[in-house]
């Protein structure tokens, strides 16, 4: 018997554990009422936010110098900002700008992580460099290099991503690497070496899967600092190109106008706050359901 | 111990060095050319030449990494292209408010996360955690600057009660730099906080659960002598590592506080550099925050011996 087939033997079908996985995720959010409303809140915000053109509402960009700095009114709900453009409309916009590179950040991040670090757990060689490699990018703190790369890469999302993934990806491979170093002497992989089954093999079908429920948690959480992150780099001038407005955008033009209209940092800031809280939530509820021993006790 | 110290120390060594190797292909990593990069959209030809020369661009890699590497041993960071002056007097100049700031928030955030984090173990469940560990999320979810602008409108433009905007140096006069550290070292100090409260709790649920703390009870100790002398000083070494770890979150809000208050210290220098691509000074910075976290992570090690006599160095 080779060992794919044997394999095979017992695995249920892909479908099948689809299906449980769901039920048990439906079942974990019953279960965790924090983790359902973060899941909500997000989901609205999601909603708003990629909704927004469909909304009626006033161009974000388009500017009305007669209107600039107005209070909220029926009009304008958030009132409107220096340039005369609507709040409302610039701020449901600007989420999408920040969940896209949130979610983007912490996928990259992740991925990125998890391969370096499966190979670096089982290859004492490599590790060994990459370690080293790790722990140099690891004291650098985060802002200041990802600053720095969008200062030379220059102003675009996609540079804001890359730039926000890269100081991550280190803590990642750290804990990817910790549980690799837990699971490799452990008997169903040795049993698995024993049987000749392929590295590869080892590394993707009997280590990796148990990597994935701690990296989940730590993905939500590299998602909510992606998103503050954003706009702290718009905040200094070195993220999203101020013709697309985000969170960070529309606060860091707000700046010079906060004497006259609070609502320019508040509103959006408003936003990027309970969508960070709800990210939180939705990880601590994560963690709890995933990590049985933490849930005990919680 | 002091071997033990002069081995971590040792062991910083190479770290920093890949830091600086790291720090130094930043510039060659980006795309196009250094020079034109430096030199922004509106540069002439001669412009960007001359931008090259005094970079010494035009060297083969090695050569140019050899040179700033001799440089930096020497203490000599490179020239800023903006002002001509040396980026490690501009650093100097700069680091006192940076320092004082950080100094303040820590001392505001420890004093008021430790407490907060025991008491809400302590009365795991109750509505107290329950507040303090939503304002600790909700630290983790404002970005500083918002919380920041809130506190000047509050406190220095209804109340008056701060000054809106600068700095006054402790030298000068001590009420001065009070005055003007409050509000940034709060807006700063809830982030950190927040980070550190919710540390102290998870390890003082974790401690709580252990027999010598039963034991403590049992042998009728007042609460607060075992929640102190017996949970605490067990739980402290997983916080003071937090503490170190969080060091990088705080210098990154330092960056952005310093611009939301207009203090003159290392952050404004980074966003100065920023918006007018001054490479050798944002290269500057990065070695001296680096090297800053790497030592104070080295001393957080060390003081675990404070609280855990296991620990021999």
């Amino acid at each position: 018997m080779t060992d794919r087939s044997h394999d095979r033997l017992q695995d249920p079908p892909l479908s099948a554990r689809l299906t449980e996985n769901a039920v048990a995720m439906a079942d974990a959010l019953r279960r965790n009422p924090t983790m359902l409303f973060g899941l909500v809140v997000l989901t609205v915000m999601a909603l708003l936010a990629f909704g927004a053109p469909y909304f009626g509402l006033p161009e974000p960009m388009r500017q009305s110098p007669i209107d600039r700095l107005q209070d909220p009114s029926a009009a304008h709900w958030f009132g409107t900002d220096m340039y005369g453009r609507d709040l409302l409309s610039r701020v449901l916009h600007g989420g999408q700008i920040s969940l896209v590179v949130g979610l983007s950040v912490a996928a990259m991040a992740t991925s990125v992580g998890l391969v370096i670090g499966l190979v670096a757990g089982f290859n004492r060689r490599v590790d060994a460099i990459v370690m080293r490699f790790m722990d140099a990018l690891m004291s650098i703190p985060s802002i200041l290099l990802a600053i720095a790369l969008v200062a030379l890469w220059g102003s675009s999302v996609q540079n804001v991503i890359i730039a926000l993934t890269i100081p991550e990806v280190p803590r990642v491979v750290r804990l990817v690497r910790s549980v690799v170093l837990m699971l490799r002497d452990q008997t169903f992989v040795q049993a698995a070496i024993a049987c000749g089954t392929s590295t590869t093999r080892i590394l993707f079908r009997h280590i990796m899967p148990n990597t994935i429920p701690p990296l989940i948690v730590q993905a939500t959480y590299i998602c909510a600092q992606a998103v503050i992150f954003e706009a702290y780099l718009s905040f200094v001038g070195a993220g999203t190109p101020p013709e697309i407005p985000s969170w960070g955008n529309i606060m860091a033009e707000g700046r010079m106008f906060f004497f006259q209209n609070f609502g320019i940092i508040m509103y959006p800031g408003i936003f990027l706050a309970i969508t960070v809280f709800a990210i939180n939530t939705f990880g601590d509820g994560l963690r709890d359901s995933l990590d049985p021993r933490m849930k005990r006790r919680i | 111990m002091f071997a033990y110290v002069v081995r971590r120390l040792l062991a910083t060594i190479p770290i920093m060095a890949l830091v600086a190797v790291f720090v130094f292909m930043l510039l060659h990593m980006s795309p196009g050319d250094p020079a034109v990069v430096i030199a922004g959209d509106f540069a002439s030809v001669a412009q960007v030449e001359e931008i090259r020369t005094q970079l010494g661009l035009n060297d083969p890699l090695h050569v140019q990494f050899l040179n700033w590497a001799a440089g930096l041993f020497r203490g000599d960071l490179g020239t800023s292209i903006y002002s001509g002056l040396p980026v490690s007097r501009l650093i100097g100049q700069r680091i006192e408010p940076t320092f004082m700031l950080t100094l303040t928030t820590m001392i505001i955030a420890i004093t008021l996360a430790i407490p907060l984090g025991v008491i809400a173990a302590w009365k795991v469940g109750t509505w107290i955690d329950r507040a303090v560990m939503t304002v600790a999320v909700l630290g983790f979810s404002l970005p500083v600057f918002v919380l920041g602008y809130a506190l000047i409108l509050g406190g220095s433009v209804r109340l008056g009660w701060f000054p809106v905007q600068g700095y006054t140096s402790i030298f000068t006069s001590f009420p001065g730099f009070l005055r003007h550290i409050t509000l940034p070292a709060l807006t700063l100090g809830l982030v950190y906080m927040a980070l550190i409260a919710r540390m102290t709790r998870a390890t003082m649920l974790e401690v709580l659960n252990e027999d010598y703390v039963r034991t403590a009870y049992a042998k009728g100790l007042p609460t607060r002598k075992v929640l102190i002398k017996h949970a605490l000083k067990n739980a402290m070494v997983p916080i003071s590592t937090t503490i170190g770890l969080g060091l990088a979150l705080l210098i990154g809000g330092v960056v952005v506080t310093e611009s939301v208050f207009a203090i003159p210290g290392l952050g404004r220098l980074t966003v100065d550099a920023v918006l007018r691509t001054d490479y050798p000074v944002i290269q500057g910075v990065i070695l001296v925050f680096s090297l800053t976290y790497v030592l104070l992570n080295l001393l957080i090690d060390l003081t675990y011996v404070l609280f855990d006599p296991r620990i021999r160095y």
